[in-house]
């Protein structure tokens, strides 16, 4: 190595650039989600002032307060919960049984089938969303969970990550369980389940996090405010409590925190299971 | 993926009948809410399906490309497509710049914490959009707003972020920014990983300063994962609807209107539906181009 040659002082002072640039942009990238939770523990009307307050005077919660017993920001909560949880266990068996079968199990079509799915991924959301919604309405399931729930089912690319790791399966294991007479339900259920675990961790996450934070469909199927999922409900505040600073921070935390903690939980393993669907071609 | 058809053979009559049922409710859900909605769309394209086709669909009419030719000779259409490369403009060079800087910093053999700050460059990524739309609208506030006090503090003059045509679409801009490039900065991490070590150890060899090495070898290697990023980060942009639905209503003057907040309003507001579908296909047709355009890109590098 050739570090001699650059110095020691040199290399103290490349130490000091990076890590100061690293703490420069960690401090920018941080500071709006900062700032939001510090304001949102703000008495009314002190996240607003000249010169701007970093820190609460007296923290308080009166705010949160307000939003889970006069705005009802509980049932809004649980709602989220309940489509994101919904989503996410209905789209992980479907994606599952999917990935699988194109990984490893052995039909005619299947590869043309694979490209083709892999090819839809190039529409935008927003094409299909105008005949979705009136698909939507002509099952009577506007204004319904299950209108939102139909929309995520099954994913190209969930069922795409699944197959990527399922492909690392060894064919003697399915094999051999043939031989022992399981059938091929059996297989999949008991077999192959359980090795697709990390993926399927990172890939519920992902669903998860996606219909937790989804704003435009929840936005259009529901139209009751008792049905509203956070992100509608929270766009429909903003509106009405522009000048509600403090209270506003504190909607901007229930609805974001929930998310980053999942995401905190599995960082590591989200971010390589992520990373690794849009890296390999 | 396998020698195309020979491996599909050998599957048992069990197995091809086990990999029909295990595919059929994906495939079911994706036929039903994304294939059928999709070819719907390209009709409802050419209709002038309304209000009144929603209550009756016999009010509905065959247009042709009507809506298409509508849309071409309507200002507003146009400022909106405006609006749409400039979000992509500004928001895909800072992007790639805040992506591929940051990964730099957390690649680098000097660098502290990496884990640490790789954890809070991503985390913007898995934030509500509308929540953070809603906060960063109150950072933006012309007088109290936390960025015009920076500003300040460096003695800078106040910016009406949000008020100001001209700068509201920067503002919409920046806070894309700041919620996607941890995400091309984790690829970009991963890119930089792949590099073997052996050609810096011989760069280092030869005498090559760290700049040098940046320059003649790291970016070169990077320009795959940069047409990929920018591509992505292109899409997404080009999509942008939370933002200015949150931020500014479109406004001021249609100053930050999108291409979705057009659709969305023509579609779920006036429930002009048909004429909303020629406008997400126009969308459709911007985004094949741009990843068409990686995809030719690629290919002349690689030939």
């Amino acid at each position: 190595m050739s570090r001699r040659r650059w110095g020691v002082s040199r290399r103290r002072w490349g130490i000091l650039a990076v890590n100061g640039a690293l703490l420069l942009l960690a401090v920018l990238t941080a500071l709006p989600l900062l700032w939001m939770i510090s304001a949102s523990l703000m008495p009314a009307g002190e996240a607003m002032t000249l010169p701007a307050r970093l820190l609460p005077s007296r923290p308080t919660l009166e705010h949160y307060g307000v939003l889970f017993n006069r705005l009802a920001l509980g049932r809004t909560f649980a709602n989220t919960l309940l489509l994101a949880s919904m989503v996410t266990g209905v789209s992980l068996l479907c994606n599952s049984m999917a990935g699988y079968a194109f990984a490893k199990l052995r039909f005619r079509g299947r590869d043309r089938l694979f490209a083709l799915l892999l090819a839809t991924l190039v529409v935008p959301p927003q094409v299909t969303v105008l005949p979705l919604f009136l698909e939507i309405r002509a099952l009577g399931l506007v204004n319904s969970f299950g209108g939102i729930l139909v929309a995520g089912i099954a994913t190209v690319f969930g069922i795409f990550l699944v197959r990527q790791f399922a492909q690392g399966i060894p064919d003697e294991l399915l094999d051999a369980a043939r031989l022992d007479g399981a059938s091929e339900w059996r297989i999949y259920w008991s077999v192959v389940l359980p090795l697709l675990r990390p993926i399927l961790i990172t890939l519920g996450v992902f669903t998860f996090l996606t219909s937790w934070n989804d704003f435009m469909w929840p936005l259009i199927v529901l139209t009751d405010e008792s049905k509203y999922t956070l992100p509608v409900a929270l766009a429909n505040l903003s509106g009405e409590h522009v000048q509600d600073t403090e209270l506003m921070m504190a909607g901007a935390v229930v609805t974001v925190l929930p998310g980053l903690l999942l995401f905190l939980a599995v960082q590591r393993q989200y971010i390589e299971g992520i990373t690794m669907g849009s890296v390999k071609e | 993926m396998t020698p195309a058809g020979i491996e599909e053979q050998k599957g048992t009559p069990a197995e091809k009948r086990a990999a029909w049922l295990l595919l059929s409710p994906a495939l079911g859900a994706i036929g039903l809410f994304f294939a059928v909605p999709l070819i719907a769309a390209l009709l409802l394209s050419l209709t002038d399906f309304d209000i009144y086709a929603l209550a009756d669909p016999r009010n509905t009419r065959f247009v042709g490309a009507g809506n298409y030719a509508r849309l071409l000779s309507d200002p507003l259409f146009w400022k909106v497509l405006r609006n749409t490369l400039v979000f992509v403009a500004v928001g895909v060079p800072l992007t790639l710049a805040a992506s591929l800087g940051g990964a730099l910093l957390v690649h680098s053999k000097l660098a502290r914490w990496r884990g640490l700050f790789r954890t809070i460059f991503f985390a913007p990524v898995v934030t509500t959009l509308v929540a953070v739309a809603v906060v960063w609208r109150y950072l933006y506030h012309p007088r109290y707003g936390l960025i015009n006090q920076m500003l300040g503090f460096v003695g800078l003059p106040p910016i009406d972020w949000l008020g100001d045509p001209a700068w509201a679409t920067v503002a919409i801009t920046l806070l894309a920014v700041w919620r996607s490039f941890g995400y091309g900065l984790v690829i970009y991490v991963v890119g930089l990983q792949s590099i073997p070590v052996s050609l810096y150890e011989a760069a280092q060899l030869d005498g090559a300063s760290p700049w040098r090495q940046l320059r003649n070898i790291t970016l070169p290697l990077m320009v795959p994962t940069t047409l990929f990023v920018g591509v992505l980060t292109t899409v997404g942009l080009f999509q942008i609807f939370a933002e200015p639905y949150v931020m500014t209503r479109g406004g001021p003057l249609y100053a930050t209107t999108s291409i979705t907040l057009l659709m969305y309003q023509q579609g779920f507001r006036w429930w002009n539906l048909g004429n909303a579908a020629a406008i997400a296909f126009v969308l459709f047709a911007l985004i094949i181009a741009a990843t068409g355009l990686q995809v030719l890109v690629r290919g002349r590098k690689s030939a």
